[in-house]
């Protein structure tokens, strides 16, 4: 099977692969850009761990074909701090020791910077709604929440 | 850095500072299993049974072989024989004999240039099965007309009689039983059930292995354990230990679930017959739950005597738990020696029975066997304090374990915090909480060992005074952090100038996995016997510059001083300074601990519930949830608190959705996690917590191991919520939401 050549932008950087028609994008992200920040715990979209922005649009990558990634503008874990400044989350989930294993967390923190942008002052309930689809198996989201939350407040605060 | 009120003298311990290994987890940087390739690496993929019992006529890989890009395909024919024991169980689970012994076990694995070459050739190579009748459940297991998954399994400890599923009995206890009974007001006894949870990790089962022809051979994985790994290995391919290098990842999660061995043995098998070339294997969610370590399905029988006033005057129970198509896979006797443990009884009485059945090999999961032992005990107390009306905390508290007294398994306590934790519990704020209708307050104590078990540290001292710590235990939960604190602490250097590193095997004598607990009370013990090694290392060489005795050196504040007549004579030589001139005065200086850790301390909790139990539907919300715990010595309390959330949260996915659905065919139905549906953050409130600290006398700084007893009276605690909202006991798990509601309608119908 002939593999597609596709043209993107990852992370504000343009990139070029070569996808085979099944490959999803999760695996083009990982295999052939070392992208490996992004995490496959389910490969059917159940757990969040592969969350990504499509165009600003938060979807599971093990549910998206490499090839619909042409012509788009995609971002994962790696694209959220600015160069060595951490975005306020990524602070504020070590500040709050909100993470153990760790593997859940770039998903969630590519899903939660996606909730802030859209609703900067999420209620708590809020927050957990949104977050509902990301699985976290160490910690039983309290202390995500509550960085989620502080986040935001020091967000607005800068504002 | 906030430091808590710890009134400890501390400078570094109870204190909350940033993990060293925070910035690589927030930006994508740590590296976990299946985030290592290799130049020239080959995919691998698996075939497994899709029958839960059937003898394998013929394995046909031809078409494919003939692939372009298929560079080996291995069997069972290509592992040594003549393995017995455990070592024969565990290479039977990576690849099965003769008879498919579950649905998902493997039967053969192939390598090829890529992962959807692999799961090509995977699906062309021809298995044909003999299919053979099953048994999943462990009663049904024991029964007479129960088809026999492996005859002679059984050990000498079996009564006559028994069906041959049956393996292993245990019996002990101590007390008069027949007069502890006789002396009770109120006895009573339940039969309990419980199903198979799965640890549910979220990073999937994954390596990098490779091996030459001449038996050596490295592996990159996510593993609890890289010492465990690499024995089971080579027992399970029949190479020497010493010839495998054993690299651990960043591990995503593991709950007892990565302290053994699943796929790995398949991916250096393969290596070895593609002419060494690098294989990577990683487990699809789907194979995750089919093939790798659930927990055991139980059922249990719990009685127990009590007098009017809440006094245990005696107790039996008697568990059958199936741990798989393996012996010596199912905690039972864990779950035994758990299961009153938190109370002082004169009359105890412990049976069991390990079962095979159609199932994976279980693996150990958070406390193996207390929750379910929980969940049978802690519910029957619970009945019982309200048929007598009576307060159930109070009756802990009456009955409750205390240094000294002799545990229900047999030792005698010694410092304990059961007492402590349950007057806690008493004095917090949740309890007051007014309910509502169709509300409920569930409380339930648990308990578990903790660990020690053997252990390698080394230190070493930095030309520039900073310190490398190596250690044999991988993070799972912030080790790291605590490991480097009671290393600077004791060394009295900054929590900054010290680098925890987790190594391979070859850097270390062997250590046993992250697991029991033990990590920083085993690790955090040897990494301060070490550091005390250097700093009298580093007193002698002050020492000697100084001309006077090294017993008169002493170390204060990260520095050597002298000491005694000698005081206020030369000033302070620093352990940058030391380190600077290490070269001359002696060579390098570090410190090494080999123990195998004894004077571990049990930790006891207990928690509060508060729940709502919707009348139409039967759904339960969580409204509020307390843990208490005793922690011995919270070094880092974020963490500790983070272990306390964690443990609550799995035990309420045990108590009220998690569970492995059988079809009749003896296939598992729920494969993905939307069928195996694990809490969510929506199901959820915040955790409230306690730490409750009395240190435990056999560690430097008070440290038990805080990592499993919260796992265990979730089970019950909600039990006994849904109790106190409905008026409906279920004595079955999980209590999903049609249970409930059948629960609630015979509850109104007078059956319940």
């Amino acid at each position: 099977m002939s593999k597609i050549h596709v043209t993107t932008t990852v992370n504000g950087d343009p990139v070029e692969f070569l996808a085979d028609p099944r490959d999803t994008l999760l695996d083009c992200l990982r295999d052939q850009l070392g992208l490996t920040g992004t995490k496959e715990g389910c490969g059917t979209g159940d757990c969040g761990a592969c969350s990504v922005t499509v165009d600003g649009v938060l979807v599971c990558s093990c549910l998206v074909l490499g090839a619909e990634a042409q012509g788009k503008q995609i971002g994962t874990v790696e694209g959220i701090a600015n160069g060595s400044e951490l975005h306020p989350l990524q602070r504020k989930f070590i500040e709050h020791a909100a993470l153990q294993c760790g593997f859940c967390t770039p998903g969630i923190l590519v899903a939660a910077k996606a909730l802030l942008e859209q609703n900067p002052d999420p209620t708590e309930t809020e927050v957990r709604y949104w977050l509902a689809g990301n699985l976290c198996r160490c910690t039983g989201y309290d202390k995500i929440i509550r960085a989620v939350l502080d986040a935001g407040a020091e967000m607005r605060g800068a504002n | 850095m906030p430091k808590d009120d710890l009134k400890t003298g501390y400078r570094i311990v109870g204190t909350r500072p940033d993990r060293p290994d925070g910035l690589d987890k927030v930006t994508g940087r740590a590296r976990y299993g299946a985030d290592i390739s290799a130049p020239g690496m080959l995919h691998a993929a698996v075939v497994r049974s899709p029958h839960a019992h059937a003898r394998i006529i013929r394995i046909d890989a031809s078409k494919a072989l003939v692939l372009d890009g298929v560079k080996a395909v291995i069997t069972r024919a290509d592992f040594p024989t003549g393995l017995t024991g455990e070592d024969w169980n565990l290479q039977e689970n990576t690849i099965a004999g003769d008879v498919a012994l579950y649905d998902g076990h493997a039967v053969a694995a192939v390598a090829a240039t890529s992962k959807l070459l692999a799961q090509d050739a995977a699906r062309l190579i021809e298995v044909v099965y003999e299919v053979l009748p099953h048994v999943i459940d462990v009663d049904a297991a024991m029964q007479p007309d129960a088809p026999v998954i492996r005859a002679g399994t059984a050990d000498h400890s079996v009564p006559e009689g028994m069906h041959p599923n049956v393996v292993k009995y245990i019996d002990f206890g101590h007390g008069d039983l027949e007069a502890g009974f006789a002396a009770a007001d109120l006895v009573r006894a339940q039969t309990y059930k419980t199903e198979a949870t799965h640890q549910g990790y979220i990073e999937p089962h994954a390596c990098l292995g490779q091996m030459g022809a001449d038996g050596k051979g490295e592996m990159w994985v996510c593993t609890q354990g890289q010492w465990y790994i690499r024995r089971m290995c080579s027992a399970v391919l029949g190479t020497d230990a010493s010839q495998l290098r054993v690299t651990p990842s960043e591990i995503g999660g593991g709950f007892g679930g990565k302290t053994t061995i699943f796929m790995e043995p398949l991916a250096l098998a393969l290596s070895r017959k593609a002419g060494g070339r690098p294989v990577k294997l990683v487990m699809s969610r789907a194979e995750v739950l089919r093939a790798t370590g659930p927990t055991a399905s139980a059922s249990m029988d719990v009685k127990l005597g009590m007098k009017a006033d809440g006094t245990l005057t005696a107790a039996q129970v008697n568990f059958r738990m199936q741990g798989g198509a393996f012996i010596g896979s199912s905690p039972v006797g864990e779950a035994l020696s758990c299961a009153l443990a938190c109370y002082t009884i004169p009359a105890v009485h412990h049976e069991g029975y390990e079962v095979l059945a159609n199932r994976p090999k279980a693996a150990a999961y958070r406390a193996p066997g207390s929750p379910m032992a929980a969940f049978a005990v802690e519910s029957l107390l619970d009945e019982m304090c309200r048929e007598l009306g009576l307060d159930p905390l109070a009756v802990r508290l009456k009955n409750a374990a205390r240094e000294g007294a002799k545990a229900s398994y047999g030792p005698t306590y010694n410092r304990i915090g059961l007492v402590e934790t349950l007057e806690a519990t008493m004095a917090h704020a949740n309890l007051k909480v007014p309910l509502g209708p169709n509300q409920g307050r569930g409380v339930a104590s648990g308990f578990w060992f903790n660990h020690g078990g053997e252990t390698s540290v080394s230190l070493a001292i930095g030309e520039d005074g900073t310190v490398t710590v190596s250690v044999g235990t991988p993070d799972i939960g912030g080790s790291r952090a605590s490991l480097g604190m009671m290393t600077a602490e004791t060394l009295g250097i900054p929590y900054e100038a010290v680098r925890v590193n987790i190594v391979e095997t070859g850097a270390l004598g062997v250590n046993e996995p992250t697991h029991g607990s033990r990590a920083t009370f085993a690790s955090g013990l040897a990494a301060v016997e070490a550091a005390k090694q250097a700093i009298k290392t580093m007193c002698a060489r002050a020492a000697a510059e100084w001309g006077i005795d090294a017993d008169a050196v002493e170390w204060i504040d990260g520095a050597a001083a002298p000491a005694g007549p000698n005081a206020g004579k030369f000033p302070p030589m620093s352990i940058a300074e030391i380190g600077a001139k290490m070269g001359s005065t002696g060579g390098p200086i570090s410190g090494h601990h080999e123990v195998t850790a004894g004077g571990f301390g049990a930790s006891f909790g207990a928690h509060v519930v508060d729940v709502e139990v919707d009348p139409e539907t039967g759904r339960t919300t969580v409204l509020r949830y307390l843990v208490v715990q005793d922690a011995g010595r919270a070094i880092h309390p974020a963490y500790v608190e983070g272990q306390y959330h964690g443990g609550a949260v799995q035990g309420i996915g045990w108590a009220l959705n998690e569970e492995y659905v059988y079809g009749a065919d003896g296939r598992l139905q729920n494969t993905v996690f939307l069928d195996y549906r694990i809490p969510v953050a929506s199901d959820l409130p915040m955790i409230d917590t306690v730490i409750v600290e009395v240190p435990n006398p056999g560690h430097p700084y008070g440290v038990r191991g805080v990592g499993e007893t919260g796992i265990t009276p979730p089970l019950p605690a909600l039990a006994n919520a849904i109790a106190a909202a409905t008026g409906a006991r279920l004595r079955s798990l999980p209590m999903s939401p049609p249970k409930v509601l059948a629960a609630i309608k015979a509850k109104a119908n007078g059956q319940g």
